[in-house]
């Protein structure tokens, strides 16, 4: 873990964050922006101000794949140069997760419900082979109508492993609609909570309550309580930047929003 | 072969650390490993999406995983665990189906894996292994456990009462001699077969061979079996398995492929359930023209 003072840092490096991710999907004519923007101040903070170097990260949202760059560009642990080529012929920053050219990206994720139960895996062989070491796994919140979810939350109680912490990115917003509107889904932690997991609410926007819920709460499903688009007015809370471009006009308008912050 | 594989899993227990899941399968054959294995033995419930998922995570650290479970609820229930998970991560997850093929008699369809070795292979990284005896089922072990990508074993049940004439496991082997064509058999169905034909005069009878490892790019039938097949008035291909994406289609397509000659062909595979009814493996079988009398009747 890294030290309290490094958490004044993270919503500056948000910010940085923030603009360049708009700015890659701009370049890049690519959607997933609103998911991205609502996922990108936690991946900021598991990355800056939680993460050791033995701990894993398994983004299972793999649509928010543009956000992980990112965040691993303000790591360093991306050039410049190769964010560039994101969702570009020859790249290897395709709009979902591809694996085997990053240790920061253990598997290849992007059709749903598949991230949970491999970090269990991981999870469960480190705690039986005497292992060190944390895995942090971000779903989304319409990610739980895959059935392998609940599969993976009993498996989870059952096994009792405490080295896992699962993030939920609660932007409320799907892909043709609301989660409450398509499944009913507006009650997630109660029923998370239901199969025994304890359950966590944080604003996951305020990078000091993100940081502290997940280093105080070690083994527990934290609900990030977000919006989708967020930091671009036109894009929060709306649908349809689950799947849309940024026009030049738009973009121009993003990046003052994002400038002002 | 459940009891075979149990054993040859207990001897490799003592020489290596590995994590072997089960899907809640395994009641009156596993019982050995699981006294064994400890907590290393996982039973996963019935969850088999989870099961491969979990796997794939435990490779993904660098432990060894087997999964095991009846054959259909291993490869078909998760398959995009496998394709994901297992295969575009290049994770050396080891996939042990029970009951391939009719294996499961009148259980019923739900409990037959008639397409799944086919369904495998069109997977990166992918071998399958198809012992056909009770003998094999320690060297198979042995082979999967030292692969370095995703494989697939597909256990049946051995047709030989006695093995002891058995050549030493490969993944393509000469079983007997013959004049009469070439009959090429995936797994269990050749011991059947070379009981039927062994007392036939060599003039009589095809030369019998048995493969037991498929794979998607180094399929490589040996030379001495390509030189028979061209030879051969007749090639009779025998597997329990559909015809689409099957042994019988890779075959061809190789021969094809190296401009060779294809001799009288005769496929015998499994056609699914003609009649709509259900019942033992070997009428099943028979309902295909996968039994001895019918595949000896097309020699």
């Amino acid at each position: 873990m890294r030290s309290s003072e490094e958490c004044e840092e993270l919503p500056r490096l948000a910010r940085r964050a923030r603009r360049r991710l708009i700015k890659m999907h701009y370049e890049s004519r690519i959607g997933h922006l609103g998911g991205n923007l609502s996922a990108l101040d936690v991946l900021i903070c598991l990355h800056h101000a939680v993460m050791s170097p033995e701990d894993h990260f398994i983004l299972s949202k793999g649509h928010a794949a543009g956000a992980l760059y990112v965040a691993l560009w303000s790591r360093g642990l991306i050039s410049e140069e190769e964010l560039g080529t994101f969702h570009a012929d020859g790249t290897r920053l395709a709009g979902h997760p591809v694996p085997g050219w990053s240790a920061s990206i253990p598997v290849a994720t992007g059709s749903l419900g598949h991230g949970l139960p491999v970090a269990l895996g991981m999870a469960l062989a480190r705690k039986l082979n005497g292992e060190e070491g944390h895995v942090y796994c971000l779903t989304s919140d319409g990610e739980w109508q895959e059935g392998s979810m609940w599969e993976a939350l009993i498996f989870w109680r059952h096994r009792q492993l405490r080295n896992v912490t699962v993030l939920v990115d609660l932007n409320g917003l799907q892909g043709f609609g609301s989660t409450r509107e398509v499944a009913s889904m507006e009650d997630l932690g109660r029923r998370i909570e239901g199969f025994g997991a304890e359950v966590v609410h944080v604003d996951g926007h305020d990078h000091r309550a993100i940081t502290e819920a997940v280093r105080e709460h070690p083994g527990a499903v934290v609900m990030l309580h977000t919006v989708k688009g967020k930091g671009v007015s036109f894009m929060e809370n709306r649908m349809e930047w689950h799947y849309l471009p940024l026009s030049a006009e738009q973009y121009a308008v993003a990046l003052r929003e994002l400038e002002s912050l | 072969m459940r009891t075979a594989f149990c054993s040859a899993m207990v001897e490799l227990a003592a020489e290596e650390r590995y994590f072997f899941l089960t899907g809640d399968l395994g009641f009156m054959a596993l019982e050995p490993l699981r006294e064994v294995l400890g907590d290393r033995f996982v039973n996963a419930g019935v969850a088999e999406q989870n099961m491969v998922s979990v796997a794939a995570g435990m490779a993904r650290v660098g432990s060894k995983a087997w999964v095991y479970s009846i054959a259909p609820f291993c490869y078909a229930r998760p398959f995009e665990q496998i394709r994901n998970d297992l295969c575009l991560n290049r994770l050396a997850v080891r996939l042990v189906g029970n009951g391939g093929g009719y294996a499961y008699g009148s259980m019923g369809a739900t409990h037959h894996a008639l397409e799944d070795y086919g369904v495998l292979l069109a997977l990166p990284g992918m071998r399958a292994y198809i012992p056909a005896f009770d003998a094999d089922v320690r060297a198979t072990v042995r082979a999967v456990s030292g692969r370095t990508l995703p494989s697939y074993l597909r256990l049946g049940r051995t047709e030989l009462e006695d093995e002891l004439a058995v050549p030493s496991y490969a993944p393509w082997r000469r079983l007997q001699d013959g004049e009469a064509g070439v009959l090429i058999a995936v797994g269990p169905p050749a011991g059947g077969l070379w009981r039927a034909l062994h007392e036939r005069p060599v003039s009589d009878r095809p030369a019998l061979w048995v493969v037991s490892e498929l794979d998607e790019t180094s399929f490589a039938p040996p030379l001495e079996l390509l030189e028979a097949v061209s030879r051969a008035a007749k090639l009779v291909l025998v597997e329990e398995h559909v015809a689409q994406g099957s042994f019988g289609q890779r075959f061809l397509h190789f021969l094809a492929l190296g401009g060779r000659r294809t001799p009288n062909l005769v496929h015998a595979h499994a056609r699914g359930y003609p009649s709509g009814r259900y019942g033992s493996q070997s009428w099943h079988r028979h309902e295909c023209g996968l039994d001895v009398p019918a595949i000896l009747a097309s020699l």
